[in-house]
């Protein structure tokens, strides 16, 4: 199966380990990783923040990109949540509309991709560990994935699961958020440490880079004896 | 346009909020037990998503023909017996109130709580005229004690306050002498209260929701004050938001489950009081004059417009239990005493942006607020819009972060710019990288790393590897 991967820009920049991981899971699942280099960023912190016409050419571009793919995959939920976004944003655009449409109908989030689409609960990973998992927000609100990460998580041998206590809780990163209104952010950020030091596991794992990046950023500053992984990392162990 | 509670800056606001311990504890408690309570509470009932339907569809209905239902109100009401008038502003509402109290020689009011009263500031009208008014729900009352501090939350006005804190209010200006025990505490407020009842002249309520059919009230309560205010005085007056009714009892039910559940995670309240007009001649109690008083204040102005759907609130504040930026800034940060996502969303469009345009930014997006509406308003979406309407409509977002937003929509819209930048970000980065991290960054970068780790860009992108291994290069 050919698999169109869109990297997102975090990754791409500054957490290429998980893009790695992705195409060499995707991979062994026997997919065949294409990757268009024309790719920019989804739009994202741009459009959250109210700039709504200066985020649209980048949506254009990403349309255009990847408007030869059967599959979208992406590593961040997020991201791909902001895909299926663009449909509502160009509606009532005769031209860009249908693109849009077309686009968010065949974009998945890595996990949802496996689970729903290659129909695999068992990738026969192996990671040895105490972990817990972060839901982010736009990934099982926005997107709806909610199941998938557990299925494959469960089937991970070796690993050891402990529930996140308050796991439904937004980390505080929110894009723009976290420096428009770092004050608050602080205070979100440093609950959700203090819950996954809760679980007294060793390792926070999570699907989206921008989470990560928040929580695992803060973990580091306060020097907490916690490694941040994605998901993509320990689906690719073996 | 009163809503106001503070004359200090959103910053100030949310600092003093952080620090203020024993309000976040008392908030993160509230939250917890409120959320368990209400996700208890929509599980017992079954079929969830087929209620919240269900009332999504009445209170779009009733929006959609607000003037025909107003209109079958308020005859009702007159049908009765009862008084109806229309106040476009709060000032008008105050003023006829006023003049229904001069006119009645009122000296003494007692309230129920309504947040529609709070939102025109009533109360402060009707003492500049020489009136004294009583809040009789408990938490309003221990706010009005403590010199008329204001309501932190919708539902539960004084939630900012521990009983510590409420025993020592009660101390300093009731004389109250017993231990901060909640029996003790409420049985002094009762009896005080229970006073104060039989010797007022008007009672004044909100409305939960009224019935267009009967041209009825209703007040959903715990306490049973309402009905106090309601039966003792010898004239009530009803104060509503224009968008609060149903036009049946059968779509009064729907909605009152919805609330119930979702406010307090009850399948009923202990009170659900129906009113209509005042006293009949078989009547044992209840008002010999009633006055309903429809609020538009700026509601008007939102209707068949891109917020409408706000309109559809009927205050039960699950967005407030389950935000977790009000978990952390509490309610009086927000500024006005509709806090929350409700009040992010709201305030702004009643009371403007010059006094609320921090509001719709301080939220991630994260969607828990939308998720539990009970009549389904997508709240983090109006949010986004308003920050939309802050930018292109009204012009008030600041030039650096405009240009920024443009320089960042050029690069991220063109593959070339966007494959330069990424490339010679390492070195761009370099001075303020140490190892694989930057503490201290500038510009943006700097509120991020006050508080958190940023990492370094990679030296090798991914793109760069997944170039180099389809050439044959060895994967890393």
């Amino acid at each position: 199966m050919k698999v169109t991967l869109f990297a997102t820009c975090l990754v791409d920049m500054f957490q290429s380990n998980v893009g790695k991981a992705t195409v060499e899971l995707l991979e062994h699942l026997g997919c065949e990783i294409d990757f268009p280099t024309a790719q920019v960023c989804c739009g994202q912190p741009s459009y959250n923040s109210g700039y709504v016409k200066e985020s649209k050419e980048a949506m254009k571009t990403m349309i255009n990109t990847f408007s030869h793919a059967e599959y979208i995959v992406s590593p961040s939920g997020s991201c791909v949540a902001m895909f299926h976004e663009y449909e509502h944003i160009f509606k009532d655009d005769p031209v860009w509309g249908p693109k849009a449409k077309e686009l968010a109908s065949k974009s998945y989030e890595l996990t949802q991709f496996i689970v729903d689409v290659l129909k695999i609960e068992d990738v026969g990973a192996r990671f040895k560990g105490k972990v817990t998992y972060h839901t982010s927000c736009h990934m099982t609100r926005l997107l709806g994935v909610k199941k998938a990460p557990m299925v494959l998580l469960s089937n991970v041998r070796d690993l050891e699961f402990t529930e996140l206590p308050g796991k439904e809780q937004c980390c505080g990163f929110g894009g723009t958020f976290s420096v428009k209104m770092a004050q608050i952010s602080e205070q979100m950020v440093d609950e959700k440490v203090a819950h996954v030091e809760e679980t007294g596991a060793d390792y926070l794992i999570g699907a989206d880079a921008g989470c990560l990046m928040n929580i695992g950023g803060r973990i580091e500053r306060n020097l907490k004896p916690i490694k941040v992984l994605h998901i993509a990392e320990i689906l690719n162990s073996r | 346009m009163s809503m106001k509670i503070s004359t200090t800056d959103f910053k100030e606001r949310v600092d003093k909020g952080i620090q203020d311990s024993f309000m976040r504890g008392a908030v993160v408690g509230a939250q917890e037990r409120m959320g368990t309570r209400r996700l208890d509470a929509t599980i017992e009932l079954g079929n969830w998503e087929e209620w919240r339907n269900h009332g999504e569809e009445i209170r779009k209905h009733v929006l959609d023909h607000l003037d025909y239902y107003l209109e079958q109100l308020s005859e009702n009401v007159a049908k009765r017996g009862g008084h109806v008038f229309f106040a476009q502003t709060a000032e008008q509402a105050n003023e006829y109130i006023s003049g229904v109290i001069k006119e009645k020689n009122a000296k003494k009011v007692v309230k129920a709580k309504s947040m529609v009263t709070e939102e025109i500031h009533l109360n402060q009208c009707l003492e500049d005229a020489g009136c004294e008014v009583i809040e009789t729900d408990l938490g309003e009352y221990i706010l009005q004690v403590d010199d008329h501090d204001p309501p932190s939350h919708i539902v539960v006005p004084a939630l900012h306050k521990n009983k510590e804190q409420i025993r020592d209010v009660f101390s300093e200006k009731l004389g109250y002498k017993k231990t901060e025990k909640p029996e003790e505490l409420a049985w002094h407020a009762r009896e005080m209260l229970r006073q104060e009842y039989l010797t007022a002249d008007v009672g004044i309520t909100g409305c939960n929701f009224a019935v267009a059919e009967s041209g009825s009230i209703s007040l959903v309560t715990n306490e049973g004050n309402a009905d106090l205010v309601t039966s003792l005085p010898k004239t009530q007056i009803t104060v509503m938001g224009m968008e609060r009714l149903v036009p049946t009892f059968e779509e009064m039910e729907v909605l009152v489950s919805l609330l119930t559940r979702s406010a307090v995670g009850q399948k009923l309240t202990s009170y659900i009081t129906v009113l209509t007009g005042p006293r009949e001649e078989h009547d044992v109690d209840g008002p010999e004059d009633f006055h309903l008083v429809i609020v538009d204040n700026g509601r008007s102005s939102i209707l068949g417009g891109e917020f409408q759907s706000i309109l559809q609130c009927i205050r039960c504040a699950a967005c407030i239990n389950v935000c977790p930026v009000y978990r952390h800034v509490g309610g009086h940060s927000y500024g006005s005493i509709y806090s929350g996502p409700i009040g992010a969303v709201l305030s702004p469009l009643l009371g403007g942006y010059d006094d609320y345009k921090e509001l719709p930014y301080a939220s991630t997006l994260c969607g828990a607020c939308t998720e539990v509406c009970p009549v389904k308003i997508p709240l983090h979406e109006l949010l986004h819009k308003h920050r939309q309407t802050i930018v292109e409509k009204e012009g008030k977002a600041p030039i650096s972060e405009k240009l920024a937003m443009k320089a960042f929509g050029l690069g991220a819209a063109s593959p070339s710019l966007y494959n330069l930048g990424s490339k010679f970000a390492p070195t761009a980065m370099l001075p303020f990288t140490s190892g694989d991290k930057i503490s201290k960054g500038v510009g943006p970068l700097k509120a991020w790393t006050e508080i958190r780790e940023f990492p370094a860009p990679n030296k090798e992108r991914f793109r760069d590897w997944f170039k180099n291994r389809d050439k044959g290069g060895e994967p890393s």
